[in-house]
């Protein structure tokens, strides 16, 4: 099983939510698909689902296209749609039994296998009662239930850790890595810590363009750059350091702090002390910053 | 489908609003066909139910609306409507589960009308006087006439993500097919406005009254709930 997203463009009038993007995932794979706010990632999984229509491009699951079968494909789609819409009205078991007749499981094929998606999300202690008497937290629950009722391959979440306690957050993610191991499973987020604990593989869009994607760890090690942060009593000045060995970037903080990119194959604290030392000043902090995927995200979604 | 169907039943039922509907309904009814003197059948002296067929339609402009109000605007605004667009469902199902649903109410909110008629026809010197073809006749055509507004409320549901814009939107369009039109057709007498009585859908409605089944009357109705329902689907295509 796999999904396949082609050349997807989406405009909203004259505004364009997605600029020809590509990418795909892969069963047993989990897929963060990161973005700031406003980036197209729901667009995007909304056109997956089967939801919004593609300008261009198209979706392709397993071979079959979303845009001319939306129905057959909807069969092998699991969709978490972004702030997780319930019946409010209806009891846990009562809406996972309608959304599964939804998709065509009736009778005790579908109560079984809605008692072992219960367990496995851990709404057993809650199954009788009303959605909306449920905290956020086991509400997210019944999304992910509602997801997996009809057994699909691919799973879509959109953002479905927002708003939860950091109790609820690690079960959650516990949950949505067991999902993963034999799915194929698309996450968005914007929440960093989250695609470090769950995802292999990472997308990151921005403006409606993929500005990176790549395997997680490929990603952290990153284009070989390192970066050193420098803080003296001292005021200090751009000119004193931009003779130093692969030197890439020289970022003030502000007069007294300074950020230096660096090839990672030189170690600039070493350069760096010695500036120190030459020009007689009294050093506060010297430490090297590790590249996280934060940093990253950064870097690249700054414009 | 039927799961959708019983699932619009159910949501009616799970909240105050739905008894309270059918509540007011019904003694609104049953204060029009048994007490105001003005309309009451015992102050009348005759053993007929005009006043349910004159009043009824009158009441299902606002009850109608506000049965099917919420059935797909609510859907949308709370973002369910994504779970029943991304499933198996066509589109033409989800409106016609919906579209049902709301007719299976509107049959609900009619059938104590039955027991007024068995009433009339115990009250009626000698017992059974009662002209049960005209009965008849208009209480299918009530039934017709609140299928319609069925349509048209659906249809304006799926307008808007506005309860109360859907509400006040179905109200409108029952109104001026019901009493706007006929009503317009009084202020000159030629072809437009024979046309634009015939197109009314009290026009088709007393017709009904007289106690002959016309297939001219049903096939006007079954086209306005027809060509309602398609624009409803048009208007939920995904974009």
């Amino acid at each position: 099983m796999s999904l396949e997203v082609k050349q997807l463009t989406k405009l909203y009038n004259s505004q364009r939510a997605l600029n020809s993007i590509s990418f795909e995932a892969k069963s047993g794979q989990v897929l963060g698909f990161l973005g700031p706010n406003g980036a197209g990632k729901s667009t995007t999984m909304k056109i997956a689902s089967g939801y919004l229509l593609p300008d261009e491009g198209d979706v392709w699951v397993n071979g079959l296209s979303v845009s001319e079968h939306p129905k057959q494909v909807s069969k092998m789609i699991g969709y978490l749609p972004e702030h997780n819409p319930l019946y409010l009205d209806m009891y846990v078991k009562e809406f996972l039994l309608f959304m599964a007749s939804l998709y065509r499981f009736k009778g005790l094929s579908a109560k079984s296998k809605i008692a072992t998606i219960i367990e496995k999300c851990g709404l057993g202690a809650e199954q009788h009662k009303k959605i909306g008497q449920l905290s956020k937290g086991y509400r997210q629950r019944v999304g992910l239930a509602k997801a997996l009722v009809h057994d699909p391959e691919v799973i879509i979440l959109d953002e479905p850790t927002t708003g939860l306690d950091p109790n609820q957050l690690l079960e959650i993610r516990k949950l949505i890595r067991e999902i993963g191991k034999d799915k194929t499973l698309i996450l968005s987020t914007h929440i960093m810590q989250e695609v470090e604990a769950i995802c292999e593989k990472v997308v990151i869009i921005h403006q409606g363009e993929i500005v990176a994607q790549d395997l997680l760890q490929n990603l952290k090690a990153g284009e070989g750059l390192t970066s050193v942060f420098l803080e003296t009593e001292e005021q200090l000045y751009m000119e004193w350091f931009e003779s130093l060995n692969g030197i890439q970037e020289i970022r003030p903080i502000n007069d007294r702090q300074f950020e230096f990119l660096a090839n990672s194959a030189t170690d600039l604290r070493k350069e760096l002390l010695t500036v120190v030392q030459e020009r007689n000043l009294s050093l506060l902090s010297v430490r090297l910053q590790e590249r996280n995927l934060e940093s990253i995200f950064h870097q690249l979604t700054q414009s | 489908m039927g799961q959708l169907f019983l699932k619009e039943i159910n949501a009616f039922f799970n909240h105050l609003t739905g008894y309270l509907l059918l509540a007011a309904f019904l003694v609104t009814l049953g204060l029009v066909v048994w007490v105001f003197p003005e309309t009451s059948v015992l102050e009348y002296g005759f053993a007929d139910l005009e006043a349910l067929f004159v009043y009824a339609p009158l009441i299902f402009v606002f009850l109608v609306p506000a049965m099917t109000m919420r059935m797909i605007a609510e859907e949308k605004k709370s973002g369910t409507w994504e779970l029943l667009m991304t499933s198996p469902l066509t589109n033409s199902q989800v409106v016609l589960a919906k579209y049902f649903a709301a007719v299976a109410l509107v049959v609900l909110a009619l059938l104590p009308a039955l027991i007024y008629y068995y009433s009339v026809v115990q009250l009626g010197d000698p017992v059974g006087n009662i002209d049960s073809a005209g009965f008849f006749g208009s209480f299918i055509g009530l039934v017709m006439i609140g299928a319609v507004f069925a349509a048209i409320g659906i249809f304006s549901s799926a307008l808007t993500e506005n309860q109360i814009t859907a509400f006040v939107i179905g109200v409108f369009m029952g109104f001026l097919l019901y009493f706007g039109f006929s009503a317009f057709s009084m202020l000159q007498r030629n072809d437009a406005a024979l046309f634009l009585e015939e197109i009314s859908l009290s026009y088709h409605y007393q017709s009904m009254g007289r106690g002959v089944i016309d297939s001219s009357n049903l096939v006007y109705f079954l086209s306005v709930i027809g060509s309602l329902l398609v624009l409803t689907g048009i208007m939920i295509k995904r974009r």
